[in-house]
């Protein structure tokens, strides 16, 4: 504020962030400040329902949102900066942290970016092993996300505690085959760090053959439950054309009708192998995202069955690739992939150098939270939680 | 009839609640710390440093070539050289860390320093009983915390230990060899030239 300016003083509260928790004003509302009954909220960074360190600052009048601006970057950690810096390997543990759930999924994106731009092949086993991990990966992130949506909504803990009891079988299976549950580093350039041990291929078969059962309960507790639709269905309505307009991908694209899969688009790994179909939502609201995801369970097993039956013996990893001294030549590459919230990509620029030039994340999270405010607008304001929760974000993949 | 959904999940509640009192697959939960599930092979937490025999110092087989303290990514290693050499399993000279430390407050268990060994000196631990009261100190393990014996690798890791082991005997029958075939043309030396 210059003194002797002719411009007004914009009233504290009015999105600045050393504000209280709340504010009730008196004045209009065409500059944007609260106006009579209105409520200026900040769901603030620790919240138990924003799903990490996230920050909504919220204009309701009375129950509805008025104005929604999310704030977010509390968890930060220079991702980029430090992958810059440091070689290609010593950026793949890093990788694990993004989406911290689907640590195999992240592995795989970087190590595609990189295949491409050093002309890196990858042999047949290895791919299959990268497409099994990478659908227990997605089975594991959609029960984490009908679970904790489930609990945003109020259903304490039950729906969460049952999906999280099949997550440990998937985890259990992680950590036999990579040596960790969550921060699994498994994939190099060209292929898998190590082999499948010893009993690995029939806990992955017994399992993908008990999950459709456990499926069918988990959809008997909560698919037809009254409150579960009534709270959902027609909440959070993302019209297609918004959705395509604002880049959105992943579930949340495909629960407002648009068939775009980047498995069945690019083809990436040999994904065109399996059969499976791509489940897409009519009506675009919480409920359809929440049942796409589901389906997308089951579509996923069919994957994981064909796989564990038809994998291949072979070498795990391309014999040209080095593990110390990597050194792609100039170039650049963009490597993408459909991750369990949406397109996962990362674009690498390379110099020559041991380490990257540029190292950029396109995090899917980040892409889908740019609709909140338009999803939210006129909601009630419990709604917003569960809207939130259905966008299915990471915080350590919204902010890097 | 409304209400029929949430009837139908509540039956499954039931369900689940009655049988893990009746199916052990129901049943999911272990009462940690009375009972510890027992970890996978493959499992990782903080890495270590091997020795074989009896003396940790003599028989530790990291050579100091400080490669793992290049490849970690946070950086965690420190390394300093010693200036004394001391032989390896097949009898040959080798360089010795004079401090090898291990900062586990930053460390984050990515296994990329087992990897990149050239010598199987450094393995991946798996205790996880890690808690301390000293904030700085005792996270920060110095070469005498990070060494245990080969016998220990084999107890956490038997099947690593036994491919290790067996790739490193065969170095050694190797060496035996050589050495072998290089001894015997000494025993009969050529005569020297008369002058």
């Amino acid at each position: 504020m210059i003194p002797g300016s002719k411009e007004t003083v914009a009233p504290a509260g009015a999105g600045r962030a050393d504000t209280p928790a709340f504010v009730l004003r008196p004045g209009s509302s065409a500059d944007g400040s609260p106006a009579g009954d209105q409520l200026e909220i900040s769901m603030g960074p620790q919240h138990p329902s924003t799903h990490g360190v996230f920050r909504m600052d919220v204009l309701l009048e009375g129950e509805r949102v008025v104005r929604l601006k999310p704030v977010f970057g509390y968890l930060h950690r220079n991702h980029e900066k430090i992958a810059e810096t440091a070689s290609y390997l010593a950026a793949m543990p890093y990788t694990d942290r993004l989406d911290y759930f689907c640590s195999l999924t992240n592995n795989w994106a970087y190590a595609l970016a990189v295949e491409k731009l050093a002309g890196l092949e990858v042999p047949l086993r290895a791919e299959f092993i990268r497409i099994i991990t990478a659908e227990l990966t997605r089975l594991q992130n959609h029960l984490c996300l009908a679970g904790f949506l489930l609990q945003d909504m109020g259903a304490s803990g039950t729906p969460l505690m049952y999906a999280f009891r099949e997550r440990e079988k998937i985890l259990d299976l992680f950590e036999s085959l990579t040596g960790a549950r969550m921060m699994c580093n498994y994939m190099r350039f060209g292929g898998c760090r190590c082999d499948l041990p010893a009993g690995w291929l029939e806990q992955a078969k017994t399992l993908v053959d008990n999950f459709p059962r456990f499926l069918d309960e988990f959809e008997a507790l909560l698919n037809e439950n009254e409150i579960l639709m009534s709270r959902t269905q027609g909440v959070g309505v993302l019209s297609p054309q918004l959705a395509v307009n604002a880049g959105i991908t992943g579930p949340m694209l495909r629960a407002s009708g648009v068939n775009y899969d980047l498995r069945k688009v690019d083809r990436y790994g040999i994904y065109d192998r399996f059969t499976f179909r791509i489940p897409l939502g009519a009506h675009g609201d919480v409920y359809d995202r929440y049942l796409v995801r589901v389906l997308e369970m089951r579509e996923s097993i069919k994957i994981l069955q064909q796989a564990l039956r038809e994998l291949p013996p072979g070498p795990i990893v391309d014999p040209k690739a080095k593990l110390r001294g990597f050194r792609p030549k100039a170039g650049e590459a963009y490597g993408r992939i459909e991750g369990p919230k949406g397109e996962l990509g990362f674009y690498l620029i390379s110099d020559g150098s041991p380490n990257p030039y540029r190292y950029r994340v396109r995090p899917p999270s980040l892409v889908n939270l740019t609709v909140l405010e338009d999803l939210c607008l006129g909601q009630h304001v419990a709604d917003v939680v569960i809207i939130l929760g259905s966008v299915d974000i990471v915080l350590g993949e919204v902010d890097r | 009839m409304f209400g029929e959904g949430i009837l139908k999940g509540m039956a499954e509640t039931a369900r689940n609640f009655v049988g893990s009192y009746t199916s052990e697959e129901r049943l999911v939960t272990v009462p940690y710390p009375e009972k510890r599930l027992p970890q996978h092979e493959a499992a990782r937490n903080f890495p270590f440093l091997v020795y074989d025999g009896e003396d940790w110092q003599k028989g530790l087989r990291c050579v100091a070539c400080q490669i793992c303290e290049k490849e970690c990514p946070p950086k965690c290693i420190y390394i300093v050289k010693d200036v004394t050499r001391k032989p390896d399993h097949i009898g040959k000279l080798q360089f010795q860390p004079k401090v090898f430390d291990i900062d586990t407050s930053v460390c984050m268990s990515c296994q990329i320093c087992v990897e990149v060994c050239p010598f199987d000196a450094i393995k991946m631990d798996v205790e996880y009983e890690l808690s301390t009261a000293d904030r700085f100190g005792k996270l920060l393990l110095d070469k005498r915390d990070l060494a245990k014996p080969n016998e220990y690798y084999w107890k956490i890791h038997p099947t690593e230990a036994a491919e290790v082991d067996s790739r490193l005997g065969a170095d050694r029958v190797k060496a035996e060899a050589k050495a072998k075939a290089a001894a015997v043309p000494k025993a009969n030396p050529a005569p020297l030239p008369q002058k």
